[in-house]
């Protein structure tokens, strides 16, 4: 066995890549493909449902998400301004408020504004669009208030000082100098969080809608009833993935055109100990 | 700002000035006076306080105790409209801090148009100015980290000059220099002292100090030990504390006690 540690490596990999191999052999072989086809890929089943699973289910997913994603934009960007406030009382609310909305199930906050909502308070009505921006902008801003104090401390204190320095003052300072280079930190997390939101916004189907307030999941849902087949939740998938995969695209692209540069401060200077 | 002329000579006047991070007293009774046109260097051992002081200044930090007054104006007054009275006071930092998102030429208009309301046109006259007198007209167009760090400091020290400062405070401006960058930073400084502007200057350049200031402060744990001219401090010093640290700066190898 005068095998070096490189031989030994190849041959490790090697033998992975033979497990490998005989799994996806063995399961290729012994599925039953045509069973697969008909329950999973019915070509007439996923003709049937264009257009509209595009024109109805794509895009109230994609409306239900952006709405969702405004409210929370706005809301977890104030919520992370009170969360770094010197005032104490800014700063109990802001973490009361993140603490307690990031610690539920979307589902949970999903109903109780869509239905505990109208219970409580009776003449009070939200039409769905109004209920799931309300709902998932609560969830998003829960996360997003994290993200955006996490980008905001991230900002070197030189940035405020020399802006203050010249004369700004500090809400200037935060509006000019401080959200615009947090921004280009917290870009790749704030989009896992559209992501992660628009995959949420399924759970609008525990709503009562309208045919034409259905997005893909219940889109699907109803098709999978009606057409006794599995492949309306592999087309509902694919549409998912097709907003999914290029955020993550555009993404990147933001950060790069953004010039995702370090931010400039000399290594490591000796400051001056304050004492 | 108009009352300023009462008090024609004086252009930063401290008093009793105290300052304490928790239990540490940084300053203990500071008094300081620079005039108009005049080039003061503090120097002193790190922690001395000389820094904490320079941020007195313009208040980065709120003093406990003590006034200052910049331009006629009481800064340490409750009242005082701070971001009026900091665009007449310069502040060049050790580390440069360029806004990191913006070009060198946004850098320097960034605060005449958001501060000063100046128009583009004119805004972008000056920062071309003030580039040209600090030596980068050419740059321009180029972000803060395609620059060297002496070039950057230079940018910063044209960006305080756009706002047409009546005073300029460096903090240790070529401490983060690389040896062979400090020179250039130090000729712009020497320039801007020779036309005029009041300056006051935290730095451990000896030399600079010495051909330039009107006065040197000597600091040690809080409080001014020695001043006076920079023949006198720094070449004839009094105090035995002046003494060892200068000894140390200018000889930093040879046997220390």
């Amino acid at each position: 066995m005068a095998l070096s540690k490189r031989q030994r490596a190849k041959v490790f990999r090697g033998v992975q890549y033979g497990i490998g191999l005989v799994v996806v052999l063995v399961l290729a072989v012994t599925a039953d493909w045509a069973k697969i086809r008909a329950t999973f890929f019915d070509v007439e089943v996923a003709k049937a449902m264009f257009p509209e699973v595009i024109t109805v289910g794509l895009k109230n997913t994609v409306i239900y998400t952006a709405l969702g994603f405004s409210v929370g934009l706005v809301v977890g960007l104030v919520l992370a301004l009170m969360r770094l406030s010197s005032i104490r009382v800014y700063r109990w609310v802001a973490g009361a408020y993140i603490e307690f909305f990031r610690g539920l199930p979307a589902l949970l906050i999903i109903l109780a504004i869509g239905t505990g909502v109208p219970i409580a308070f009776p003449g009070t009505f939200f039409d769905k669009y109004t209920a799931l921006a309300i709902a998932l902008g609560i969830v998003a801003s829960a996360y997003m208030a994290e993200t955006f104090r996490a980008g905001i401390q991230a900002v070197p204190a030189g940035q405020v000082e020399a802006a203050r320095s010249l004369g700004l003052s500090a809400g200037r300072t935060t509006t000019f100098v401080v959200v615009p280079q947090a921004f280009k930190i917290i870009l790749p997390p704030l989009t896992n969080e559209l992501i992660m939101l628009t995959k949420d916004s399924s759970l609008a189907l525990f709503l009562g809608s309208t045919v034409l307030e259905y997005e893909l999941t219940q889109f699907g849902r109803v098709a999978l009833n009606q057409y006794r087949s599995l492949t309306p939740v592999v087309v509902a998938g694919f549409c998912y993935l097709i907003i999914t995969i290029p955020l993550g695209y555009l993404s990147r692209y933001l950060e790069r055109s953004t010039g995702g540069k370090k931010i400039s401060t000399p290594e490591s200077p000796t400051v001056e100990a304050k004492a | 700002m108009t009352e300023a002329t009462s008090d024609v000579d004086v252009a930063i006047e401290i008093t009793g000035l105290t300052k304490s991070f928790g239990p540490l007293e940084v300053l203990r009774g500071i008094d300081l006076t620079v005039n108009r046109g005049e080039v003061v260097c503090v120097i002193g051992p790190s922690g001395s306080g000389k820094s904490t002081l320079l941020r007195c200044v313009n208040m980065l930090e709120e003093p406990n105790g003590g006034t200052v007054v910049v331009d006629g104006v009481e800064l340490t007054d409750p009242d005082v409209d701070i971001d009026a009275a900091r665009r007449r006071i310069g502040m060049v930092f050790q580390s440069f801090n360029l806004f990191a998102n913006l070009n060198v030429l946004n850098n320097l208009m960034f605060a005449q148009r958001k501060v000063l309301r100046r128009d583009r046109d004119e805004a972008q006259k000056v920062a071309l100015a003030n580039l040209e007198r600090v030596g980068l007209a050419e740059k321009a167009n180029a972000m803060p980290h395609q620059l060297s760090g002496g070039q950057q400091q230079r940018v910063a020290i044209a960006r305080a000059l756009s706002m047409n400062p009546d005073v300029m405070l460096f903090d240790e401006p070529t401490s983060a220099l690389d040896p062979e960058l400090v020179g250039d930073v130090l000729n712009v400084m020497r320039k801007l002292a020779l036309e005029g502007m009041t300056m006051l200057v935290v730095t451990h350049e000896m030399l600079f100090a010495r051909e330039v200031a009107d006065k040197v402060l000597f600091m040690d744990a809080g409080m001014v030990v020695e001043e006076g001219p920079p023949a006198q401090v720094i070449g004839d010093p009094q105090h035995e504390r002046t003494r060892s640290f200068l000894s140390r700066v200018l000889n930093p190898i040879s046997d220390r006690e």
